[in-house]
């Protein structure tokens, strides 16, 4: 059967659970694992700046909270947004950073170069994870 | 920490910039490839910039 051919085995979690979990704790810290070094830093670099940008234009970190559709997407997705950043989002908020939402379009880039750098982080750990696996070089 | 103020166009460019450099990075095989492809995502972020600028501007009378 056509759906027999198609299953593959799944590469052991082994293979990329360190790489991926080091990846989502420091942005291009899988990269390093895996001895890519040169983009590993362009990664690290990029997220990095871009959160410490996000800081010092005081954005908001998001707070999971439901309710309807839009509030239950909005609040919860720009919550694991902001958690995406790994480390860089644990230690701000242990250091007590805790920025209300205010007016004005500095604030709402830092929320949005916050979450941001959450989501270039998801992709960062989602290439170090096909490198691992051996999909990409 | 110190406070930042940006205008829309120097938040815009610094957002387009940092995007770019990842994109670039995860996205191709080769090094030149890879620079290739986030220089035009960097070109392409500027484009939409420039283009939605105007158009909003155009749009507000």
């Amino acid at each position: 059967m056509a759906t027999d051919q198609n299953k593959t085995s799944a590469p052991p979690v082994r293979s990329w659970a360190p790489v991926v979990g080091l990846g989502w704790l420091i942005p291009g810290g899988g990269h390093f694992l895996l001895k890519r070094t040169g983009r590993g830093t362009l990664l690290l670099v990029s997220v990095l700046s871009m959160f410490l940008l996000g800081l010092m234009m005081r954005g908001a970190m998001f707070q999971p909270q439901t309710g309807d559709i839009l509030t239950t997407i909005i609040y919860v997705g720009g919550f694991l947004g902001d958690l995406a950043s790994g480390l860089l989002y644990l230690l701000a908020t242990w250091l007590g950073y805790s920025q209300p939402d205010m007016a004005g379009h500095v604030h709402d880039y830092g929320t949005k170069f916050l979450v941001a750098a959450g989501l270039l982080n998801i992709l960062a750990m989602v290439d170090a994870y096909e490198i691992a696996i051996g999909k990409k070089d | 920490m110190p406070k930042m103020n940006l205008s829309h166009f120097e938040a815009s460019l610094l957002f387009a910039l940092f995007a770019s450099v990842v994109l670039g990075v995860i996205t191709k095989r080769t090094d030149s490839e890879r620079l290739r492809y986030g220089l035009r995502c960097f070109a392409y972020f500027i484009a939409a910039l420039v283009g939605l600028g105007w158009l909003m501007r155009l749009g507000h009378g």
